[in-house]
């Protein structure tokens, strides 16, 4: 990685317009819970979410980025890869709701063909796969896409800690400097599952799975929350 | 399904075939959701609605919407917006816009689509690629102050409301000084006062909409 | 320690002319035995383990419109040892055909390293029962490291890819918090329920494929986990006792 694309760093941005702020990636019903109170429940909860959902999701978007440029496109197979590794019905519309949004995000900033046709054949795809096609219409490699995924997937449920829990945001900031390299690790198993000649679907099978049971639990616990200050 | 992933983001006024798309933003208790329970009365008979709330904590507005019965319970859809009103109606309208174009996949043609902000400052401003007209509301409680004040809400909205003049002589607010900072800070925009609890129907801010919907309505219309 | 075993056992299920369903194959070597009783075919561990650097392999093949039953006698210690431990199950269930695998909990105990990989593949038709419970160390000690994952597909399509990874120091809030006992139980059949259902510890969690739903618990320790699961499947069942014919009922 001696070059990042500028416009990578678009998608790494929790400002790009994309729908990620309203999702807490578990953590709202994690506090509703009383699982997360302070910064070192926190620290735990990232990491576990960063080497489960985060490395699956990551994995994903190195699969798609590295398809992007492929044809025949072949995106609703992987779309039924990533249906598979989400058994919680209301992840899978988080992630799906997700995904529309950055589409019409990236669709505004760039035009791709793989990331077009990625459109055309899924009206709400997971957001990994746009993630992925989005990061190819930026310039960056499967390996650039795991670690934008990665990072995204603490930066998020830190930035809805700050804001639900009013969490010192230079201590959070501090808790996900101190995950960095495990953000890193991520990315790199992530992008390694990919590059045995994954990119026109035959090796997407054994991309990773690491579930994670709580975050099951809590996402479908938060669909019936009274209070829901997050969509998921 | 049935997404429309072909929104132009430049587009500003309402396109064709589309409804028109009315923000209603203002700050916290200021009387959004009746002026919304209002216009819904005042407009359903002669344009097809839908509403779209952004609540900061709950589905209140929502569901007071639907307690009111002013639109069937499948024309109202409530967005969450993780603590920040202000970011899902300006810096990332992604979730309104969906949201909407849900509603206007469910129902076909509509006119009018209301999309009513989570009480917020007075610094909230919907996005252009949202709305494609605002209405900002204030009330006389919040100090007769706020419109010399002005912020993007108050100066840029097209059209300003003045709402719950009848408490103006419990709180002790000037309304005409109020009328008159507004219509200044806003360059003589109009600005319309109200009392819904008098006028529940609100007649003149459905006038001004009901004219804003004939016009984008004769805009829209195929040249003969 | 020395001991390394490499065990295999097979088990091939098929219909006869009479349309009953015969075991046409039972064969195992090793530490792993097959015994074939009135209701189902039981793996025996002759010895303790898996210990690290065992490495264990289950065929079952169901054939199409056969019905097969595979239990265990006893829980399975996941030990150290001489390195990995290793567990293949891989199942091929015929049109038509159900299995229902529910062995007995795998143990975690301290210092294990131990990969487990199930695969099944469902002809279009077939249906599936599917238990999976883990007990994070025997009492009172913390496990060491297991990965076990599971891949089920229909056809070609993927249903359900799941890794469950202990003992990797990321076990914190977002995984399995405090728990000691996490399992699943994977159904596919008709008539399940699509409404999502979650209390304390468990969910029901209908999944993108429409007729199977993957039931998920936690628990401070086994007994509750296998009530929770057991609930849970009795959730996901309440459409199928009134539509369709049951996917096997839940061993006690």
């Amino acid at each position: 990685m001696e070059e990042v694309p500028a416009a990578l760093l678009l998608l790494a941005d929790a400002r790009l317009p994309a729908g990620g702020h309203a999702h807490s990636g578990g953590l709202e019903p994690a506090v509703t819970a009383r699982a997360v109170t302070g910064l070192d429940d926190l620290r735990g909860f990232l990491r576990g979410r960063l080497a489960t959902a985060g490395l699956t999701a990551a994995a994903l978007a190195a699969a798609a980025c590295a398809h992007a440029g492929v044809r025949p496109h072949r995106w609703r197979e992987l779309d039924a890869e990533a249906d598979a590794r989400m058994p919680s019905p209301a992840q899978r519309r988080a992630s799906r709701a997700q995904g529309r949004s950055l589409s019409r995000a990236a669709r505004a900033a760039w035009s791709h063909p793989g990331l077009d046709a990625l459109a055309a054949e899924l009206a709400d795809p997971h957001h990994p796969l746009v993630l992925g096609a989005a990061a190819a219409a930026a310039g960056g490699t499967p390996r650039q896409a795991a670690a934008v995924s990665a990072y995204g997937a603490v930066t998020g449920p830190a930035s809805a800690a700050v804001r639900l829990l009013g969490l010192d945001p230079l201590g959070v900031h501090a808790v996900l400097a101190g995950l960095a390299a495990e953000v890193d690790d991520v990315a790199r198993e992530a992008a390694a599952s990919v590059e045995d000649g994954a990119e026109d679907g035959a090796g997407w099978g054994v991309l990773p799975a690491p579930s994670a049971p709580l975050l099951d639990l809590l996402a479908e616990a938060h669909v019936h929350a009274g209070l829901r200050l997050f969509e998921s | 399904m049935g997404a429309n992933h072909d929104h132009d983001p430049h587009e500003a006024a309402p396109a064709a075939g589309r409804a028109l798309r009315l923000g209603i933003g203002g700050p916290v208790g200021s009387g959004k959701t009746a002026l919304t329970a209002a216009l819904c009365r005042a407009l359903r008979e002669e344009f097809e609605l839908a509403v779209v709330t952004n609540d900061i904590y709950t589905t209140e507005d929502a569901d007071f919407l639907r307690r009111e019965g002013v639109l069937s319970d499948d024309r109202i859809t409530a967005v969450r917006t993780g603590c920040c009103p202000h970011t899902a109606i300006r810096d990332d309208i992604s979730a309104n816009l969906d949201a909407v174009e849900s509603l206007e996949a469910r129902h076909g043609r509509l006119d009018l689509v209301i999309v009513e902000s989570g009480g917020d400052n007075l610094t909230a401003l919907f996005s252009r690629g949202l709305a494609d007209r605002q209405i900002f509301v204030l009330d006389v409680a919040g100090g007769d102050d706020v419109p010399r004040k002005g912020g993007p809400g108050v100066a840029n909205a097209d059209l300003l409301v003045i709402n719950k003049t009848d408490l103006a002589p419990l709180v002790g607010s000037d309304v005409a000084l109020m009328e008159r900072d507004a219509v200044r800070v806003r360059g003589g925009g109009p600005v319309a006062l109200t009392s819904l609890r008098e006028h529940p129907d609100a007649p003149e801010v459905a006038a001004w909409v009901r004219g804003v919907l004939h016009e984008a309505r004769a805009a829209a219309a195929p040249v003969t | 320690m020395t001991r390394r075993y490499t065990a295999r056992a097979a088990v091939t299920a098929e219909r006869d002319a009479r349309g009953r369903t015969r075991c046409t194959r039972l064969r195992s070597d090793g530490p792993l035995a097959l015994r074939e009783t009135a209701g189902a075919v039981y793996l025996v561990g002759a010895a303790a383990g898996p210990l690290g650097g065992d490495v264990l392999e289950i065929d079952v093949e169901v054939g199409p419109g056969a019905r097969s039953a595979v239990r265990s006698a006893a829980a399975a210690v996941v030990l150290p040892g001489d390195g990995v431990s290793r567990l293949a199950v891989r199942a091929r269930i015929g049109a038509g055909a159900h299995l229902d695998f529910a062995p007995e909990p795998t143990v975690a105990a301290a210092g294990c390293d131990h990969r487990s990989v199930t695969e099944i593949a469902l002809a279009e038709g077939a249906t599936l029962r599917l238990c999976e419970e883990l007990v994070l160390g025997r009492h009172g000690e913390r496990p060491g490291r297991l990965h076990s994952r599971l891949d089920v597909t229909v056809g070609r399509t993927p249903l359900l890819r799941h890794e469950l990874r202990v003992g990797d120091r990321h076990d914190g809030p977002a995984v399995l918090g405090d728990a000691r006992a996490v399992g699943n139980v994977l159904l596919v059949g008709p008539g399940l329920t699509r409404e999502p259902h979650s209390e304390e510890g468990l969910a029901v969690l209908p999944l993108a494929h429409p007729s199977a739903v993957l039931v998920t618990a936690v628990a401070p320790d086994a007994a509750l986990l296998r009530r929770r699961l057991a609930r849970g499947e009795s959730i996901a069942q309440v459409a199928a006792s009134a539509t369709g014919p049951a996917v096997a009922a839940a061993s006690s």
